[in-house]
């Protein structure tokens, strides 16, 4: 609708042509229409995925992580990289929100609410890694600082640990406001559009009494602008401080000045991929392509690129400082880890990380959705291989040869790890049901991109004048509950 | 308040900013713009300041980054002083992350907070909201400075600018 975007260089960023009603209509549809069978049986299966997992994680709970893979050498493996893992993924959702916001790339905003939800999933799926690592979970209250009686003896302030505490839960949390916030007025849309009920009643009271009012859009405004501001650095601080959980130990093959960066990169790297697979698939199920468009995917596919390429300029500089430090334990980490006993994983990790992202140059491949699924899978699946490398293959073998060892994964942590996988979709599918996945308010304002000033709905002004007394100004005052006058097919 | 409001609908972004500031420079009381999307100029045609919630943010970013910084100072250099390898145990350079963490915490929180309460936002508020505005309509309603009547100069006006209807009410929350 905005008339400030004439350039015929601009391609629209809805393909069809929309009016803003059947925006909300087709927006609003998935949600107020009874599942298809195909939800069912996915929501089926992430369900058992789901109740298995917590089977298995009560299992270890209330026998010890000693039924874990773990030795004395490899402390950290599989529960580790399946934190930094739903960590990383975690981080392009408020890329999306926060950082493209601050670009003003408006082509975010019909895929920032979905990757947001995707975001905060993720974070709880890596969440429940550390919790579960504690052994005893239920004092997991132990890492917050508060008065006790045992000193008081407070929590270590010095550990990457503690920070890292700090950064996932205020990212969770803001995260989460910043979703809520940017949810608010399409709640509101869903309330005005429901039938007295459950749903009318549930929305009433979560849109927070929104009416759309201009002197609150423009307060709304200035607050996502400046939780996008807030969001941004929080965003790039949360992976440095994962990676300082490695970077500031001193073990050969993390203690490298390069991994804020390098984490940073990879998080959004595995992030994009798995915003593209929900994406992709979210897509087609709900008939979006117009919404999600080729071009969405194909901005994102660029993004992989370049933070691919960062992300083999870690790999590269990682083994580059390895042997120009002339530190005799670096290179012997980083030989070991091309060469040794798990270089199968590392060159996983090359092929999907550093090789398979450059297809993307090819617009054929950037164009056809389903080649960016399956590399998408191919990134995730690399990306987390990187983790698994850098963890497990600088532990196993330490500075003295006698303790060296090997890790293989039990079924209790395949299982865990799967189980969480579980979680993320049991959580997404119940997402597209009962939320407007794709921002409306936001939708709206960019319907008229490049298209031409041509307003969508014209009516000749004046129109349904003849039908009342001009001045209505004088009629007696109407006090109508205006609550329920909001369906379409009652007159206005 | 029970002084009648005059409310004129509209069908698109373009008359309903015309409109907006037709209404506004002949100089009738603008209650409230309602639009089912943030309208980008909309601000000036009302003739909005712009928020001051900034201040609340960088006041809740610097009340967090303050608490932080005093409470990793006095736990670990008054409460209780741990010796490492006789490092300094005021070891600034680590209390870094966390308090950056909290400024965060504290300045997103305290906008957000700000914002529910000065827009009078919270659960179970009754508010009522005009048809169509939070779907494909527009609406702007103007209160009337003196006598009601001033009103059919303002329905008028909305009209010449592509008002699809118009209606009167009591009174609306803005």
């Amino acid at each position: 609708m905005s008339h400030q975007h004439l350039s015929s260089l601009r391609e629209p960023l809805v393909t069809e042509p929309r009016t803003l009603g059947q925006l909300t209509e087709e927006i609003c549809a998935p949600m107020e229409r009874p599942p298809t069978w195909k939800w069912w049986v996915a929501f089926g299966i992430a369900v058992a995925v789901l109740g298995t997992g917590a089977g298995i994680v009560g299992y270890q709970v209330a026998t010890g992580i000693g039924v874990w893979g773990l030795n004395k050498t490899i402390g950290w493996a599989f529960d580790i990289t399946n934190f930094v893992f739903w960590v990383g993924i975690g981080h392009a959702g408020t890329l999306i929100s926060a950082i493209l916001f601050l670009f003003r790339q408006k082509w975010r905003t019909s895929i920032n609410r979905a990757a947001e939800a995707m975001t905060l999933f993720a974070v709880m799926c890596a969440a429940l890694f550390p919790v579960i690592h504690m052994g005893r979970p239920w004092l997991a209250f132990w890492v917050m600082p508060y008065p006790n009686d045992r000193g008081s003896l407070w929590v270590n302030f010095r550990s990457p640990l503690l920070w890292d505490v700090f950064a996932i839960s205020t990212y969770f949390t803001v995260s989460a406001v910043f979703w809520y916030v940017g949810l608010i007025p399409d709640l509101a849309t869903v309330r005005d559009r429901a039938k007295a009920g459950l749903r009318k009643a549930v929305f009433k009271v979560m849109s927070l009494g929104w009416t759309g009012s201009h002197r609150t859009w423009s307060r709304y405004e200035t607050v996502y602008l400046l939780l996008a501001g807030l969001a941004t650095p929080l965003v790039l601080s949360v992976h440095t401080i994962v990676s300082m959980d490695f970077a500031t130990s001193v073990i050969p093959g993390w203690h490298t000045t390069i991994f804020p960066p390098y984490f940073v990169a990879g998080a959004v790297f595995s992030g994009f991929a798995m915003v593209l697979t929900l994406m992709i698939i979210t897509r087609v199920v709900l008939g979006y392509e117009h919404l999600i468009t080729l071009r969405h995917l194909e901005n994102m596919t660029k993004i992989i690129i370049v933070t691919g390429g960062l992300v083999s300029l870690a790999y590269a500089t990682e083994f580059f400082i390895a042997w120009y430090s002339g530190n005799p334990y670096e290179r012997f980490a980083f030989m070991n880890r091309a060469f040794g006993p798990y270089a199968w994983a590392y060159w996983i990790m090359v092929t999907c990380n550093v090789v398979s992202p450059h297809l993307f140059w090819f617009k054929k491949i950037r164009t056809s959705p389903a080649a960016i699924f399956a590399l998408s899978l191919v990134i995730n699946v690399g990306m987390w291989f990187e983790r698994f490398v850098i963890i497990v293959t600088s532990l196993h073998r330490d500075f003295l040869p006698s303790s060296w060892a090997m890790y293989t994964p039990t079924m209790v942590e395949v299982g865990t790890f799967i189980g969480t996988f579980g979680l993320f979709f049991t959580l997404f599918l119940l997402f597209v049901r009962v939320l407007p996945i794709i921002s409306i308010g936001e939708v709206k304002s960019v319907l008229g991109f490049a298209r031409d000033g041509h307003e969508a709905p014209q009516h000749p002004p004046a129109k349904p004048v003849a039908e009342e007394p001009h001045p209505v100004a004088h009629r007696p005052v109407a006090a109508v509950p205006l609550a329920i006058a909001t369906r379409k097919d009652a007159p206005v | 308040m029970s002084a009648p409001v005059l409310i004129g609908y509209f069908d698109s972004e373009a008359q309903v900013l015309d409109a907006t500031r037709a209404v506004r420079e002949a100089g009738f009381v603008l209650h409230d713009v309602y639009t089912p999307y943030a309208v980008h100029g909309l601000d000036d045609a009302m003739g909005l300041k712009p928020s001051r919630l900034t201040w609340v943010c960088f006041g809740g970013g610097l009340l967090g980054c303050t608490l932080a910084l005093s409470l990793q100072l006095y736990t670990s250099v008054v409460s209780w002083p741990l010796n490492v390898g006789g490092k300094p145990f005021n070891s600034f350079p680590a209390f870094i992350p966390v308090s950056f963490e909290l400024t965060v915490l504290f300045a997103a929180l305290s906008t957000v907070a700000a914002f529910l309460l000065r827009a009078k936002l919270f659960p179970g508020s009754r508010r009522s909201v005009l048809p169509r505005v939070t779907d494909d309509r527009f609406a702007i309603a103007v209160a009337p400075r003196e006598a009601p009547s001033e009103l059919d100069a303002a329905e008028d006006l909305m009209r010449r600018h592509g008002a699809v209807a118009t209606d009167l009410l009591e009174e609306v929350a803005s």
